[in-house]
């Protein structure tokens, strides 16, 4: 510590190619910052402490097709079951066929599974007692700019309506919001709808329900209460297969992309550049100052300490520009966010991501540094004060 | 006074930096052509060109020397060439993957304001009057070729997950017509599936994605054994399907008589708009008619253009950071070889010959690593495959296509990289002190 100020002094000798390298540093690491936050949005989807207790059961066969609502109360019986619920997926899409909505027809008691889930009491009680009402999340609004009162026809790109036509008119009873926005964001955009409403209205759906979502009372009692509900539909004609919303989420993803791959790979290809970049910087700074090197071996530094100077200028280095790339995309990511409209929502650097950031950093300084380190700490006093 | 306008001049300079990459990138390549020939006769034809040339001469074969340096800026470029080319070709890939599955003089009948054939639904009465439209080609026997086909998503185990794991397909119920209407599928392996019986052929995409789809073997689609009779190959989206005869996955999936879509072959492309007007102004028929390449153009869209963009940004953020590799070798280079430059001055060659030799240095250097990084991307991703949800129903495979487009990008990048990363170090290249230069140690 006691050092410092020569560190410093050190690296901002020669100042453009410092400042240049920082900025390349910068540029890496504000990368690291952006995807790691992507990666890690897409490992937490679904994940929460409310998420781990509650179940989704969907048809084993394929994901279109949807089961009978006689295993409501069959599935609300089974041992550990807290509460059920139910929701189909209603295919709502607004003005565009391809402008689609994540729009769910749920029963009145799908809210009280999602305690995550705010709602204004007021707005739930409207909600409860208007058949056309509809609780849209606060993304979505912002997206169509829509405000609560306004009534809004949605097309189901799936289901008629009962005049035959796909217009189901809707009004907007009020806004949902999650509390938590890092394993919660995508109830900021979606849309919920009365089923009894979707059910009565169209003749196609003949009272069957999308899937059923299940709490249970002790998430440890998860994999027993899924077990024993699929029991209840074995060898009929409408297989349910039951896992945790977690396991669901991520199962789902995986068949999407392989988003580890992608950034690891993309992240792997910067930092291998960025080393190479960085370790030719700290290359040239040594090998100009080795006369001087060999002055403070001269006055009574030893090897180590030496050595340890040269190694604590790359990391400083690295540390410096790292932590200002991390910054900037910590405050980008709020920018991107607000400035699409909501569109696109960056996740934000989180905890985890400035842990791995830092222990990054520390690696790629001490790795940068290790050769002109070793350099400095072997040379000849003699030869390097003669410029040999 | 000559801080601000100094202040200004920098400002000035990158404005036209950023002016002429944007114009770099925007233009066609003829017109780039002619201005690298109007280059090239420049430097052959006039004396600054001339003298241009032997500067550039004199610092490309010291280059040698400096190995290490310019292999910085060779990798630094390289590595986002590669990285760029691989996104662009996934994109590249998945585009072409649907757009061959469409052609101009094929159409495709969904149900009005259906966002994709899974959502679709069809009666028997809309089908019939569908097929016996006008500008329907007819077959050999008189029928129209003209196929209604049912789609549905079925959860089959996938390849390479755990036991427990299961993917979604895209399983499509067709007639006997389907084979006509998509004239590039083709059997390669076992038989086509026999009507009335649960049986089903699979592509080789499909084949590749799910556990258990061999000739012979036995899987659960719907709560039924099917038996896969064969394997087809078509080169496009329907490589990741697998299809089986309409009437039994209707009764399997309690379909009925309804159908997801008629997929027509037209007596010929111009028969189209006529077909169209016809379904539109029909009373009895609520329908969307478009070309089967209009189709999965579009389908394609939103999925290209999103991993296009991210391609583009991670890309430039890369892009930035290669710059001031460049910046910062450059720099230093110009400062090594300061007696030097100082010296073919002091000798009298003009600013502009120097300007020109560094940039040239350093942009050829720039192409060095473009090639590089897109021979990387090429030998490793050029048919890599890969699969994702397509149209929220199945997987659907593609492979990365690295096209000729898709290194021309990547090459264009690496020489505006190395533009800005000259422009710089060349212009303090011209304007060192000589005489202070000349003593230097």
């Amino acid at each position: 510590m006691k050092y410092l100020h020569l560190v410093w002094a050190e690296l901002f000798r020669r100042k453009t190619r410092t400042i240049l390298t920082l900025l390349s540093i910068l540029a890496a690491f504000l990368l690291f910052g952006l995807l790691n936050g992507v990666r890690e949005s897409f490992n937490e989807a679904g994940k929460s402490a409310v998420g781990a207790k509650r179940l989704q059961t969907g048809s084993r066969l394929s994901f279109i097709q949807s089961l009978p609502y006689s295993l409501y109360a069959q599935i609300g019986r089974v041992d550990g079951v807290k509460s059920v619920s139910y929701a189909n997926w209603f295919g709502g899409a607004y003005q565009d066929p391809h402008n689609q909505i994540f729009s769910f027809a749920v029963p009145p008691n799908y809210l009280d599974l999602y305690p995550e889930i705010e709602v204004a009491p007021a707005e739930r009680k409207s909600f409860d007692d208007t058949r056309t009402g509809i609780l849209v999340g606060e993304t979505l609004m912002k997206r169509f700019g829509w405000k609560v009162g306004q009534k809004v026809p949605l097309q189901s790109t799936i289901f008629p309506n009962s005049d035959g036509s796909k217009n189901w008119p809707f009004d907007i009873v009020g806004v949902m919001r999650a509390k938590d926005k890092k394993s919660g964001g995508w109830y900021d955009n979606m849309l919920l709808l009365h089923w009894k409403y979707f059910d009565e209205s169209n003749p196609y759906n003949r009272g069957e329900v999308g899937w059923y979502v299940v709490a249970v009372n002790d998430a440890g009692q998860a994999d027993r209460v899924a077990k024993a509900v699929d029991a209840l539909s074995v060898n009929s004609a409408h297989e349910t297969k039951t896992q945790t919303e977690q396991a669901a989420a991520a199962s789902w993803m995986k068949q999407t992309a392989d988003i580890g791959l992608i950034v690891g790979s993309i992240m792997g290809a910067v930092f291998f550049t960025l080393l190479l970049l960085t370790g030719n910087t700290m290359a040239q700074a040594v090998r100009e100052r080795i006369p001087e090197l060999a002055v403070l071996k001269t006055i009574g530094f030893s090897d180590g300490s030496v050595l340890g100077l040269v190694l604590a200028e790359s990391v400083v280095l690295v540390l410096i520009g790292g932590v200002l790339g991390l910054a900037l995309a910590a405050g980008l990511g709020p920018i991107i966010s607000v400035g699409s409209g909501g569109t696109i929502s960056m996740p934000p650097v989180g905890v985890n991501s400035w842990l791995l950031g830092l222990a990054l950093m520390i690696a790629i300084g001490l790795l940068v540094g290790a050769l002109p380190a070793l350099r400095a700490m072997r040379l000849n006093i003699v030869d390097a004060l003669a410029g040999r | 006074m000559s801080k601000f306008k100094s202040f200004l001049r920098g400002l000035g300079l990158f404005l036209l930096v950023v002016v002429g990459i944007g114009a770099w990138l925007a233009l066609p390549w003829p017109f780039l052509l002619g201005l690298a020939v109007l280059f090239a006769l420049w430097m052959l034809l006039t004396r600054r060109g001339r003298q241009a040339g032997s500067v550039t001469q004199i610092g490309v074969s010291t280059l040698t020397q400096r190995l290490g340096s310019s292999s910085v800026i060779v990798i630094g470029i390289a590595g986002v060439v590669a990285v760029l080319v691989a996104m662009l070709a996934m994109a590249e890939g998945y585009r072409e993957t649907l757009r061959k599955s469409g052609s101009d003089d094929t159409a495709i009948v969904l149900r009005g304001a259906s966002a994709a054939e899974v959502m679709s639904t069809l009666d028997h009465d809309a089908v019939t009057v569908i097929e016996q439209a006008p500008g329907v080609a007819r077959g050999a026997d008189g029928r129209p070729i003209a196929s209604p086909e049912l789609i549905v998503a079925a959860n089959l185990p996938l390849k390479n997950g755990a036991p427990d794991e299961d993917g979604s397909v895209q399983l499509r119920g067709v007639g006997p017509q389907a084979w006509a209407v998509r004239p590039n599928v083709k059997m390669i392996e076992g038989r086509k599936f026999e009507t009335g019986r649960r049986e089903v052929v699979v592509g080789q995409g499909a084949k590749r994605q799910f556990a258990g789809l061999d000739v012979g073997k036995q899987i659960k689609l719907g709560s039924e054994v099917w038996t896969v009779a064969g394997v087809f190959q078509s080169g496009d989206a329907m490589d990741s399907e697998v299809w089986g005869d309409a009437d039994v996955v209707a009764t399997t999936y309690r379909r009925g008589s309804t159908r997801s879509s008629v997929t027509a072959r037209l007596s010929d492309a111009n028969a189209f708009q006529g077909f169209k007007a016809n379904l539109a102004s029909d009373p009895r028929l609520e329908v969307d008619t478009s070309t089967t390449l209009d189709y999965f153009s579009k389908q394609s869209e939103t999925m290209t253009k999103i991993i296009r963009i991210i391609g583009m940004v991670v890309g430039a953020i890369m892009a930035i950071g290669a710059v001031f590799g460049a910046l910062n070798t450059m720099f230093a280079t110009v400062a090594t070889r300061a007696r030097e430059i100082a010296t073919l001055r002091a000798l009298g060659f003009r600013s502009v010959p120097v300007v020109v030799a560094v940039m040239l240095e350093t942009m050829l250097l720039a192409l060095l690593g473009g090639l590089l990084g897109g021979l990387l991307a090429w030998l490793v991703f050029n048919g890599y495959t890969a699969s994702t949800i397509a149209g929220g129903v199945g997987q659907l495979t593609f492979a990365f296509q690295v096209s000729p487009d898709v290194l021309w990008t990547g090459v264009k990048w690496a020489m505006a990289i190395g533009f800005v990363g000259g422009l710089f170090p060349a212009l303090r290249a011209a304007t060192l002190p000589v005489t202070t230069a000349l003593r230097a140690a």
